[in-house]
């Protein structure tokens, strides 16, 4: 390999190792229109957000988290899921964690609605559960936040 | 109207090697993925089941696709023309006539339904019908008039609901007969445009987000005021219009809630919360699941009764990037 490539491939893996590390049990993912990210705020729960931008550090759950996010893609749902989703979910770290998904979505979309989140959850092999629309309405995020916290209440039970 | 639209005042040669707003170039590959024509649609399978609804119910039908095909003609020909001046970026100026042409493709598509079904004297009585009536034409018009004003983020306000409001006491009907296994067909057809005006009103809805964050605080919250007060001014006369179509088959009250589900995403789409309780927004569940089959949301996980969801139902996960 000539020393050129190979001193721009070091460049590259510093890059990919640069990490933030999140102890928060709701992880969400959000596009540049932000409607997953209102409704994570909404919540008024401890969040962490998966980059949008591949230059920023890559995030690494240290706790069991639950993995919110919208769905995305073409008319067949093939690439639905948001490739800052899917890389979050290559490291092997993260996927061991994750406990459940909750979906945002349009019924607009019809068959491809809350797709990517249902993709993941039976990827993961993890309930799917809860789903809304666009940013959710406030019956939306009462359900969750109780929801979450029964869920949370329910595995600490379980594990003692 | 005879006022001139503005036109786009500058124009310099589009470069999509520099992209200033990713969400263009995702939203333009979105439509063009989403393209389709009325005649990939096999139409003429409705036929038998067309022949099995009563006068009246055939009477309704063309009267709510031409009603729709106003709306689509309105938003081809004005409405999302009237966005391209004031685009930010080249590139939105692009996907506002994307969406012009897709509006002309569904204006279109309603034709491709009628020639299937009716017979050219039943056509024509309902185009007749739609220039005869009131709260179609004032729709209409209200909406027009914000296009051809001075407001460019009051425009995209007007056309966001235009997209993910008004034409929804129209759509519930095909979705009614979908759900009872009737013009099956066209169904699918009006779940294309369904889908294509999500995306329109999405990104028009974003596109108005982002001409927010450019003004102060007080024209912040005058949009805000004047958003809601559209909204009321369009709902009522929704309410109207949709008792003219559906007293005869007694499904206003059903249509109402439709009207009331919309309307909160129509709102949600440009920013704002939710206007109108749960109490009014239950959806019967058979027009849901025939708008989304996937949208049976009676039982989620936390509600304890969601014991379906625990394993993943089946879709194919293999079309991703995955490294497992």
């Amino acid at each position: 390999m000539p020393t050129s490539a190979l001193a721009r491939s070091r460049v590259h893996d510093n890059a990919i190792a640069a990490e933030v590390h999140t102890k928060n049990n709701l992880i969400y993912f959000s596009s540049a229109s932000g409607y997953t990210h209102r409704f994570a705020e909404k919540l008024d729960l401890e969040c962490a957000r998966i980059p949008l931008k591949s230059h920023e550090p890559h995030l690494v759950a240290d706790e069991p988290f639950v993995l919110l996010l919208p769905t995305y893609g073409g008319e067949k749902g093939e690439r639905s899921i948001p490739p800052q989703v899917v890389k979050f979910l290559n490291d092997a770290r993260n996927r061991h964690l994750i406990a459940g998904v909750i979906g945002a979505g349009n019924t607009n979309f019809g068959t491809a609605y809350c797709l990517a989140a249902r993709k993941i959850a039976a990827k993961c092999n993890v309930p799917l559960l809860y789903k809304f629309e666009l940013m959710g309405t406030p019956e939306d995020v009462t359900r969750v936040h109780q929801g979450l916290e029964v869920f949370w209440t329910r595995k600490s039970q379980n594990l003692k | 109207m005879t006022e001139k639209l503005k036109l786009a005042g500058h124009v310099e040669a589009i470069n999509w090697n520099r992209i200033q707003d990713d969400k263009d170039v995702e939203v333009w590959n979105r439509l063009v993925n989403n393209f389709w024509l009325p005649e990939k649609i096999p139409l003429s399978n409705d036929v038998q089941s067309w022949n099995t609804l009563t006068e009246a119910e055939k009477l309704l039908t063309m009267r709510v696709f031409t009603g729709l095909t106003l709306l689509d003609t309105l938003q081809g020909t004005v409405g999302a023309v009237s966005l391209i001046p004031d685009a930010i970026t080249p590139h939105e100026e692009a996907v506002y006539t994307n969406i012009a042409f897709m509006e002309s493709v569904h204006a279109k598509s309603y034709s491709s339904i009628f020639s299937t079904l009716a017979s050219t004297k039943d056509i024509d009585e309902a185009f007749r019908w739609s220039t005869e009536n009131e709260n179609l034409q004032k729709k209409a018009q209200i909406i027009e008039s914000y296009y051809y004003g001075e407001d460019p983020l009051k425009r995209k306000i007007a056309s966001t609901l235009l997209e993910s409001f008004l034409f929804y006491s129209g759509f519930y009907l095909p979705m009614y007969w979908s759900s009872r296994a009737k013009l099956t067909n066209t169904a699918d057809l009006i779940r294309l445009i369904i889908r294509d005006e999500a995306v329109h009103g999405y990104y028009i809805g974003y596109k108005f987000q982002k001409g927010l964050e450019k003004v102060s605080e007080e024209r912040r919250q005058e949009l805000k005021d004047y958003t809601f007060e559209l909204m009321f001014e369009l709902y009522e006369n929704e309410v109207q219009y949709t008792h003219d179509l559906y007293d005869g088959v007694g499904l206003a009250e059903d249509v109402k809630k439709f009207l009331h589900y919309n309307a909160n995403k129509a709102l949600m789409n440009l920013g704002y919360e939710a206007m109108f309780p749960a109490s009014v927004t239950d959806v019967n569940p058979a027009i849901l699941s025939a708008l989304s089959p996937n949208a049976d949301e009676n039982h989620d996980f936390f509600s304890g009764s969601g014991s379906s969801y625990v394993i993943g139902k089946a879709v194919n996960t293999e079309d991703e990037d995955w490294d497992f």
